[in-house]
């Protein structure tokens, strides 16, 4: 993948899997004549999207734990470097070791350097957002080194052969049978008669993890939460899986976006009641592990922690963006956005997809960086993501930001289509006089129109609308003439 | 009071009778009505397509056209562009570095109403029937534009006034806070994800068996309108103020999809 330098001096942009390959209309064409992903989409979103209004719903004080959270994540950007360096004195002091890495490349460099000092070419995962961003199994496997996902649906993904679609739900694009098809045709030692049943699916992938977890000596996790003054670490699953990787294998190596910290560990009370209302929906979530340091006797005895910028300095540096990095990838956006719930999570081409995808993956990279810039512009600003998000992130804001910098960054090259149109418009809707000048143009309309009154083709950047939609003939007469000529005062 | 009236750009050339009918509801209810003569447009259109520059002088002319009459307040029957009014236009502005003009956007905004709050919170309207003489003989079903739902939190507003006119008989919307995939220029960058979004709209109104699709943003409308009628389909779409304005004696017509008048039958 081609990296292109761009940003403030000093600052790196965020490498690894956090980019659009393709723009993203061609890609979400593609993705829209898959009919089976868009009824599995429909049916899993709608149903997540009951089950969060529910639990959200029953609560009395739901906007004010919003608010609460927004203002703790404002409060941590704000102190970001000496939180960053307590957390870190903290860890070390109760026994842990800490790495920073700049991006993807120096994170994976720790992780590999980290593993093989262990002498394995194995080891177990716990569901990551930042090791897909930074694409470690990849960089692993390339060195020889086997990283086992085992969380059901990365586990789906990963014998697939395939690219995770959301950020909660990996396998989102998967319905039962195809689950089982992966199964049958990649899971070792996995029962030739296995039915699409959910739960001898589910048994299946049981007996091929434990092996796992009984022999793994090395595992890797990400963390929903870091405590500054504690130095805490906090992993929130749903399987149990990951209680087994934390707790099981001698060395635990964990990957944290840097962004991923808390100031004490009472903030724990507002971001455990955010978090799974907003993502699966549930008052709690099954398994909540927390952990601080090494304890001699009880789990790993090797502990070490990466805090990963990757590009996340960029964004905060990005005064009206950086409040995208309040994000506890809950993905309640994704879930009730409508784009997404069309194209789907592959057509973002990023580890993020969905409306926080859509401005996190171009903060962290910066807008010129492969097709990112067409990112913003895979909303309709409908707005749904911003009410539904915990931390309070005016995602749309925030996309027309990003929009206005795409706009600018292409400025002074050959004007497009949309910048001429735009720039006519400009000047036409800048007075009153000009508007009516226009508007003597009416008739041509209703001309073009026809005698059905339908305009049903147009050329351009217009076939867009046409291709779907008629526009009516336009009227004889604007309000504007008629107001000044037959508008009778009462 | 005397009212300023916004017409907004797509209504004063596509739709001039949304206009018209927020001029007769407002003079019915015995208030003037005021048209600043050198009003344009929002320029949402700019900004959220990411042209901030562009916008400048398309902000920059309604605060000027919206300062240079007198009035009590503003008014335009459009969720989306007084939402642009009143929280981009600042915005806009700032981006600009203009401070003045900022503040000048601001003071416009603070007086700008959307048409059913200002009926609703204002002028007290809660019987449109009885105040208004209302009457709409017809089964209609109702979208809530995205813009109006969410950035102004109109609630029940257009709703509650719909149920409020005689003969009206108000059907629900199966997922009617889905938006019906129009946002402006994503209609057109984003072709075929906004077509899969006004699809399920479209199925969604068809469902409810309704012969009107009212709604309170004439975009929104022109899309989902364009959709119906380039499906061939006969449900016609009409703003709020179009079906408040109708009454026994001067009742509206209802289109059908391509402004083509279908017989009224009245219940």
């Amino acid at each position: 993948m081609s990296r292109t330098p761009i940003g403030m001096p000093g600052l790196r942009p965020g490498i690894g899997n956090l980019f659009a390959e393709e723009k993203f209309p061609s890609a979400a064409r593609r993705e829209l004549g898959n009919s089976q992903l868009r009824k599995n989409l429909k049916h899993a979103t709608s149903t997540i999207r009951a089950k969060r209004l529910a639990v959200t719903g029953e609560l009395p004080d739901w906007e004010e734990l919003r608010e609460a959270g927004s203002a703790l994540k404002t409060s941590v950007m704000a102190r970001l470097p000496e939180l960053l360096e307590a957390f870190e004195a903290n860890v070390t002091a109760r026994g842990g070791t800490v790495h920073w890495a700049r991006d993807a490349d120096e994170a994976n460099a720790i992780i590999h350097g980290l593993v093989t000092a262990q002498g394995v070419d194995e080891v177990v995962k716990v569901k990551s957002m930042a090791t897909q961003e930074i694409g470690m199994n990849e960089y692993l496997e390339e060195r020889g080194i086997s990283a086992f996902e085992t969380d059901l649906a990365e586990l789906i993904v990963q014998l697939g052969h395939d690219k995770p679609s959301h950020i909660l739900v990996p396998a989102i694009h998967k319905n039962r049978t195809e689950v089982r098809d992966i199964f049958l045709q990649e899971m070792p030692g996995v029962d030739p008669g296995l039915t699409d049943e959910p739960r001898r699916l589910a048994m299946a992938a049981r007996a091929h993890l434990r092996a796992k977890f009984l022999t793994a000596k090395v595992a890797v996790s990400g963390a929903n939460f870091g405590i500054a003054d504690s130095g805490t670490l906090g992993v929130v699953e749903s399987e149990g899986n990951g209680r087994m990787c934390l707790t099981l294998p001698e060395t635990l190596i964990t990957v944290m976006g840097i962004e991923k910290l808390l100031p004490t560990f009472s903030d724990l009370e507002v971001f455990l009641q955010l978090l799974p209302r907003s993502s699966t929906g549930e008052r709690m979530n099954p398994y909540t592990s927390l952990w601080t340091g090494v304890t001699e006797g009880d789990g790993p005895s090797n502990f070490h922690v990466i805090l990963l910028d990757n590009g996340r300095t960029n964004a905060l540096a990005d005064e009206m963006g950086r409040s995208a990095l309040h994000c506890i990838r809950c993905s309640a956006c994704i879930n009730v956005c409508p784009v997404y719930e069309r194209a789907g999570g592959h057509a973002y081409g990023s580890t993020y997809p969905g409306p926080i995808g859509a401005i996190l993956s171009p903060l962290m990279t910066g807008i010129e960086a492969e097709e990112n810039g067409s990112l913003p512009y895979a909303s309709s600003l409908c707005g749904a993501c911003y009410d539904a998000c915990p931390v309070k992130i005016n995602i749309p804001d925030i996309l027309v930001h990003l929009r206005g910098k795409d706009v600018d960054a292409h400025r002074g090259g050959l004007p497009s289509e949309l910048d001429v149109g735009l720039k006519a418009a400009s000047w036409a809707l800048s007075g009153g006089r000009r508007l009516a000048a226009v508007e003597k143009l009416l008739p041509l309309g209703r001309a073009a129109a026809g005698r059905d009154k339908k305009i049903k083709k147009l050329p351009g950047l217009a076939a867009g609308w046409t291709q779907s939609r008629d526009i009516p003939a336009p009227p004889a007469q604007s309000f504007r003439d008629w107001w000044a000529k037959e508008h009778k005062r009462p | 009071m005397k009212i300023a009236l916004f017409a907004t750009c797509i209504v004063d050339a596509m739709y001039p009778r949304a206009a018209q009918a927020t001029v007769a509801v407002l003079e019915r209810l015995g208030h003037e009505v005021v048209f600043p003569q050198g009003q344009a447009c929002c320029g949402q259109m700019h900004v959220n397509s990411g042209y901030l520059k562009e916008a400048l002088p398309v902000v920059a002319n309604h605060v000027r056209a919206f300062e240079s009459e007198d009035y009590d307040v503003a008014v335009a029957p459009s969720g989306s562009c007084v939402a642009s009014v009143k929280h981009q236009h600042p915005m806009v502005a700032r981006h600009a570095g203009d401070a003045a003009l900022e503040e000048r956007a601001d003071a416009v905004g603070k007086k700008t109403y959307e048409l059913s709050e200002l009926l609703v919170d204002v002028l007290g309207v809660t019987n449109p029937a009885a105040q208004l003489g209302s009457y709409f003989p017809h089964t209609v079903t109702y979208h809530p534009s995205c813009h109006g739902m969410r950035l102004l939190t109109l609630g029940d507003r257009q709703a509650g006034l719909l149920r409020g006119v005689k003969g009206l008989e108000l059907v629900d919307l199966p997922e009617a806070d889905q938006c019906c995939g129009f946002g402006g220029t994503f209609s057109v960058k984003n072709a075929d994800v906004s077509s899969a979004m006004l699809a399920d709209k479209t199925a969604n109104i068809r469902s409810t068996g309704a012969s009107v699709c009212a709604g309170g943003d004439y975009s929104c409308l022109m899309h989902i309108g364009g959709g119906l009628s380039r499906q061939a389909d006969t449900i016609g779409t009409l703003h709020l103020a179009e079906i408040l304005a109708s009454t026994e004696t001067e009742p509206v017509a209802v289109p059908g999809p391509a402004g083509r008048t279908v017989k009224v039958v009245a219940k």
